[in-house]
């Protein structure tokens, strides 16, 4: 049997959040989290979560299991299972909507501000824009980001100024798009992030590091923009 | 871009570079101290004097005070953007600590002059 005790809380009946806990047969099976929370589902249909494919690519499950962030998907209960107990909580920082449901508003903001796309000024091709094999590797590690968000909500410099730290799930796809050989808004994008909050808030302590799913590293990414940074800078 | 009146530099980059900067500096002078008191075996209120009485080490020490204050202003101030989130709380907390730091340089600058 394992002990589950998971947060809950509807904010139209409840007055304040509380834990609950369950008591799940996973038949000695070394069930994914995501699993373990359709078996509590099945005891208690109030409860709510996220998810879709069940994978780890949609990003939708993404939560705090026994203290770390993690997608409930791709995580077995052999990783985070301590003492025969599990503990589920929403992601750390963002406002709770219901149970491991959170408001991800603040996350996109930031997600919105760093212009997530290509910019190119330069008149359009016939055919794509071409990129040389050696340019299309600088963007591995850095376009496989999910947005689940469990590296900004891991990232303490991220819950105290979210309306202002761009984040590092943020950051790294600003520099995915930085580093692109094909957009031409390089300064602007820099110009745009050399203020003592959007990038440097960092404090370089690579907690997104150690809870990416999908094992990115922000870290490296923050480093790269602040060199780019210095080196535009006079 | 997130506007910003009260920090140091007025852009990230400036108070990221200062605040190393500055470090290095400090480190400088703290490795010089640590070796002045180890190899001075007879360390005594005249040693002390002529020490202090060199331009270069009063410029030297001025350098390390203004390092300090730059240092200890960006680390605060960056301590208190992220703590304090009442504006009338944090702007009175930064005016105590600027008005600490530029008490500590006067000071500073008349005891070194004054040796």
């Amino acid at each position: 049997m394992l002990q589950v005790s998971v947060y809950r809380y509807n904010p139209e009946t409840d007055e304040a959040p509380s834990m609950k806990d369950f008591e799940i047969d996973t038949q000695g099976k070394d069930l994914m989290v995501l699993d373990v929370l359709h078996l509590v589902k099945e005891k208690d249909s109030s409860m709510t979560y996220r998810r879709s494919c069940r994978e780890g690519v949609c990003g939708s499950d993404g939560m705090n299991m026994n203290g770390k962030n993690g997608l409930a998907c791709i995580t077995p209960l052999s990783e985070v299972v301590k003492n025969g107990k599990l503990i589920l909580r929403p992601l750390p920082g963002l406002p709770v909507i219901r149970d491991l449901v959170v408001d991800m508003s603040l996350f996109y903001e930031q997600y919105e501000r760093i212009q997530p796309y290509l910019i190119n000024d330069t008149p359009a091709p016939a055919i794509e824009r071409l990129q040389s094999p050696e340019d299309r590797d600088k963007l591995d590690g850095l376009y496989e980001c999910i947005l689940c968000a469990c590296c900004s909500t891991a990232c303490p410099s991220f819950w105290w100024n979210p309306d202002k730290f761009v984040g590092p799930s943020g950051l790294l796809q600003a520099y995915r798009f930085l580093i692109d050989s094909r957009d031409t808004a390089t300064r602007e994008r820099l110009s745009e992030l050399d203020d003592p909050f959007s990038v440097f808030r960092c404090r370089g302590i690579m907690n997104c590091v150690s809870v990416c799913p999908k094992g990115l590293n922000p870290t490296r990414a923050i480093g790269h923009i602040r060199d780019m940074l210095l080196s535009n800078a006079t | 871009m997130v506007t910003n009146i009260t920090s140091f530099g007025r852009s990230g980059l400036s108070d990221w570079l200062m605040q190393r900067v500055t470090a290095v500096i400090l480190l400088a002078y703290t490795l010089f101290m640590v070796g002045f008191f180890l190899g001075t075996s007879n360390l005594d209120y005249l040693t002390w004097v002529s020490l202090f009485q060199g331009t270069w080490m009063r410029i030297f020490s001025l350098l390390a005070l203004l390092s300090l204050a730059a240092h200890a202003w960006i680390g605060l101030w960056t301590v208190s953007t992220d703590y304090m989130k009442s504006t009338g709380v944090r702007l009175v907390f930064q005016a105590v600590v600027a008005l600490a730091l530029f008490a500590y340089v006067v000071w500073g600058v008349q005891l070194l002059w004054g040796v």
